[in-house]
């Protein structure tokens, strides 16, 4: 061989044995595995079978997934709502302020979401700091029991996950063509019709990119509701942990872990397909 | 005025909590939520435990090996797809990209299950290997960002010249990507030292982790110590994000 082409080949033999053996072998081993049944005395055997899917539609693994996906749904819906403005006011911010706050928003994503998560549990808790102030101010009469609630597990999702909505939404809007909003307004459109028929279509990319980092982790962050979450908030990421580490049902697991996957799926296509609409990538 | 008043209380939501962690973790009472002054008491009581001392630097053992291998790797793989062509190159790109969406928790069942598969015990190696797993995408897309910055008849020229491509790589490429290797190293970095899905499928009770240890402690409710813990970690992270975007953002 020749020597030039050396590092050629090793290079990508490295890379790709690397990801090959420890990525994509792993993830089509759960897959065949979502396919296998299990006993007490082995993780999973060699026993064709539907039924780890098929359990998913009944009884108590129903509602868990219902949960998990109400819970999902809300909590992207939330990060947009106010993660948009957000993501907007700060594209069109002219202050020398700006590259800090660009900063303060940078260190939410890479910083501990367990450390942020209790946080969230410190602020919350009955004799906490948000029921102080709201009792002292008179708002309310009796503290709140918040933490060991629903409410709690979505404060925190919504809390850890924003940044990921507002990074890519604002990458987005930054890149605006600023004549195209002129345009619009010098042709009559209100500042109502710029926004729905100009600005969102535009934003398509960066809502898809964050949606897309939003949604999946609030499945999927399993410790958030064992934090701030009561016996009742189990949620899917919850129920796979359970069926690897403490029920031992391998094969339950992977197929619980295969159809969060699949979940993915609509929204990856959705991405792309926006996401190439003469659009860059927005996603990090 | 309503912007600056939007953007206080998106800053004031972000950080509050944060903030509160950190007060709590230098006030001198164990419980109240009042202010009884300030004291070092927590660090200290942190500072003297062995066990957690040992824990630590498990993690920063394999914060640092991981963070090395996965830039070492992820710097490979933006090279590669940058300058060559070769037959897997789209889906190598399209697995890079899944990689980064896909939910940690299934690349940490995944890990557990080929681990088990070739009887790698869990501890050391299986941490050290599942962290470098998750840190290559990242620093790869780190790198790339950068790599699409380089002026390509610099590497043109060389080869013109007659330099093999392993001398173009580390007398052009590396230095000309020096910033972004440094971020995606010190982004790894953080990123190993944090995580806690991944590293809860694959670590044994031979070797804990930091952010393990935490989660278990938190799982317990809210204590001073864990204040203090927690508000190191931060410190940490903070420091080496910072750093990160500074490499970044300077100009070529």
């Amino acid at each position: 061989m020749n020597q030039n082409k050396l590092f050629k080949y090793a290079s990508i033999s490295v890379v790709s044995v690397w990801l090959g053996l420890f990525a994509l072998v792993p993830i089509v081993l759960v897959f065949i595995c979502s396919f296998l049944n299990h006993n007490d005395q082995s993780f999973f055997i060699w026993d064709f079978t539907f039924k780890n899917y098929t359990q998913l539609f009944n009884g108590i693994y129903l509602k868990i997934l219902l949960r998990s996906l109400e819970l999902a749904v809300s909590c992207t819906l939330l990060c947009l709502l106010i993660g948009y403005p957000a993501a907007f006011m700060l594209a069109r911010l002219r202050s020398r302020y700006k590259p800090l706050l660009m900063l303060l928003l940078m260190i939410p994503f890479w910083t501990s979401s367990l450390i942020r998560s209790y946080a969230i549990l410190a602020l919350l808790k009955t004799k906490g700091l948000l029921n102080l102030f709201l009792l002292s101010l008179g708002i309310i009469h009796q503290p709140l029991e918040i933490l060991y609630t629903n409410s709690a597990v979505l404060i925190g999702c919504v809390y850890n996950l924003l940044p990921f909505m507002v990074l890519p939404l604002y990458a987005n809007i930054e890149k605006l063509d600023n004549n195209l909003l002129d345009a619009a307004q010098d042709l009559g459109a209100g500042r109502f019709k710029t926004f729905k028929d100009v600005i969102i279509p535009l934003t398509i990319p960066g809502i898809m990119a964050g949606t897309l980092l939003v949604f999946l982790p609030s499945i999927t962050l399993f410790y958030i509701p064992t934090i701030l979450g009561g016996a009742k908030s189990l949620l899917l990421g919850n129920l796979i942990e359970n069926q690897f580490m403490m029920m031992q049902n391998w094969p339950g697991g992977s197929a619980t872990s295969m159809a969060l996957t699949a979940l993915m799926i609509p929204l990856i296509w959705m991405y792309q397909h926006f996401a190439t609409k003469g659009q860059q990538q927005v996603l990090l | 005025m309503t912007r600056k008043l939007y953007l206080s209380l998106l800053y004031i939501f972000l950080y509050l909590p944060i903030l509160v962690v950190v007060c709590f973790s230098f006030n001198n009472a164990s419980h109240s939520l009042l202010w009884h002054g300030f004291t070092w008491h927590w660090y200290g009581e942190l500072f003297n435990d062995s066990d957690l001392a040992i824990v630590a630097s498990h993690s920063l053992m394999i914060a640092t090996l991981a963070a090395s291998t996965a830039t070492l790797i992820g710097t490979l793989a933006a090279v590669s797809l940058a300058s060559y062509q070769f037959r897997l190159k789209k889906s190598l790109n399209q697995l890079l990209f899944s990689l980064i969406i896909i939910p940690d928790l299934v690349l940490g069942i995944s890990l557990l299950l080929i681990f088990r598969l070739l009887e790698i015990p869990s501890g050391f190696w299986t941490l050290l290997i599942a962290h470098v797993t998750f840190c290559i995408p990242f620093a790869a897309v780190t790198i790339i960002g950068r790599m699409n910055l380089i002026n390509k008849n610099l590497i043109e020229a060389a080869r013109d010249l007659g330099a093999l491509d392993f001398t173009i790589f580390y007398r052009i490429i590396v230095p000309l990507l020096w910033p972004a290797i440094v971020a995606s190293w010190l982004l790894s970095f953080t990123l190993s030292l944090d995580d806690v899905v991944i590293s809860y499928f694959v670590s044994g009770p031979n070797f804990e982790i930091l952010p393990l240890a935490i989660f278990s402690m938190v799982k317990l409710g809210v204590k001073p110590e864990v204040n203090a813990l927690c508000s190191i970690m931060l410190l940490v992270t903070l420091v080496i994000v910072i750093f990160a975007q500074r490499a970044l953002s300077k100009k070529q």
